[in-house]
């Protein structure tokens, strides 16, 4: 939040958490859930300071390429291989408000499906300018940008068979640690999408459709890279105006 | 008909799978050069008020083994139990300390360290006080959404008596899993996924 802002904080609690919406913890279908799955129920608890508070990030944390994956672990006057996309959109939350200030951190697998990390085994290669990894902050109207190339679908051992539909992975702070997130975000038209464990952990169909970003014809830049546009929702939280007052307040 | 409340939904959570780091902390990744440092790497500086302590423990699966992979993060209050957050209204936290800490698990053994100082209590919404704790949040492959729980101090057993949450906790026996046990500086909050010790996971 600017120091410039004279808007007050907010700081009601959120909203419940619709957990049917999301993927339930046991989903044997991806076999890792097994045994890292709680078996039993949670305990319930309205957002109290500890968790309708959270950190905030600066704009100064943000070096000059840390939203451009082409460039951001390429030598000097190279670049990245692979189709080169932009990914935007705004982050929201359950109520349509934007959420100025949030940190948005991705990653991803190269245009041949490969991480740069040392528990990857799989055979494609790795590009010497990709890194994997970048972040950014939303603006004042909860929007954010960068520049990417498409990551490549990529197998992996659950089933004989199974393999990742291009992915990019996101995790978002939004304004109180009750926010935050991790997901991730597909392609439109990827026929991988139904066929892959991770994503069908979700139940709803239209709740995977959330996660599928649009090509934007709009917003491609002739002759550089085509757009993609995905927005984010993080929880909403109740207004102040009829809770309990906090000691102190 | 009605009017439309015109809510959104929450976009689905997705797991942080087993490259997390690479986004989260490429350089303990081996993925440098990007940025400076990891975040949430140094929570407390030389000015930072408060009693100074190490939190250490694991993720424990239900075979029972430590995770290798899972990354874990924690929000706390200062020393006074003021958050460092603009939410925070009812003074300004100590500029000095962060109150955010993010840590993946070695490796090789799998432990997860914080190094911080010991909150302050903070006010629950009926204005009674709550026992200094730590918000944990763990993410890992296998994890499809991120699990919130906290931590209680073994040596506040007064304050932990009085506390309104632990006071929740149905199965009595299971308080314990929220409380690290002190040695010297030191407490260890081990986390456990399922089985007879399941760490109490909060709905927040």
């Amino acid at each position: 939040m600017s120091d410039l802002s004279n808007k007050k904080p907010e700081t009601g609690a959120f909203f419940q958490r619709d957990r049917a919406w999301h993927a339930p913890a046991l989903t044997p279908g991806y076999k890792t859930s097994v045994l890292r799955s709680p078996q039993k129920a949670l305990l319930s608890l309205d957002g109290t300071i500890s968790e309708i508070t959270g950190p905030v990030f600066g704009h100064s944390l943000l070096g000059e390429l840390d939203n451009d994956l082409i460039h951001n672990f390429a030598k000097p006057g190279e670049s990245a291989i692979g189709e080169r996309i932009i990914v935007h959109g705004r982050v929201l939350d359950e109520r349509g408000k934007p959420v100025p200030g949030a940190l948005l951190e991705f990653w991803q697998a190269n245009a041949g499906g490969r991480y740069r990390h040392k528990k990857e085994s799989y055979l494609a290669a790795l590009d010497p300018n990709f890194g994997g990894c970048g972040r950014t902050i939303t603006d004042e109207d909860g929007s954010y940008r960068f520049r990417t190339i498409r990551p490549g679908a990529y197998p992996w051992p659950n089933g004989v068979n199974d393999w990742r539909p291009a992915h990019i992975h996101f995790s978002i702070f939004g304004h109180g640690f009750a926010q935050r997130l991790i997901t991730q975000m597909y392609f439109e038209g990827d026929p991988m999408i139904w066929k892959c464990p991770i994503v069908t952990t979700i139940p709803d169909k239209s709740a995977i459709e959330q996660l599928i970003a649009p090509l934007d014809w709009a917003n491609t830049i002739p002759m550089d890279a085509r757009a993609y546009k995905f927005d984010i929702v993080l929880r909403g939280r109740r207004s102040t105006l009829f809770e309990n007052r906090m000691e102190g307040n | 008909m009605v009017q439309d409340l015109g809510y959104l939904k929450e976009s689905p959570s997705q797991t942080a799978g087993p490259y997390v780091h690479i986004g989260c902390t490429p350089n303990f990744a081996g993925i440098t050069g990007v940025y400076e440092t990891d975040l949430g790497t140094t929570m407390v500086n030389d000015k930072t008020l408060g009693e100074r302590i190490i939190v250490r423990g694991r993720v424990i699966d239900g075979a029972g083994v430590p995770l290798k992979d899972a990354l874990v993060e924690i929000w706390q209050a200062d020393a006074a139990g003021l958050y460092n957050s603009p939410s925070e209204l009812r003074g300004t936290a100590d500029p000095n300390f962060t109150g955010w800490g993010r840590c993946p698990t070695g490796a090789e053994d799998g432990v997860f360290t914080f190094e911080t100082i010991k909150p302050g209590r903070a006010p629950y919404k009926d204005g009674s006080r709550m026992a200094p704790h730590i918000t944990v949040w763990i993410v890992a492959r296998g994890i499809n959404i991120g699990l919130h729980t906290r931590m209680y101090f073994g040596d506040e057993q007064q304050a932990n008596a009085e506390d309104p949450l632990l006071a929740r906790i149905e199965h009595r026996h299971r308080v314990a899993t929220l409380v690290a046990p002190r040695d010297g500086s030191v407490y260890t909050f081990d986390i456990h996924l399922q089985g007879e010790k399941e760490t109490v996971f909060l709905d927040i």
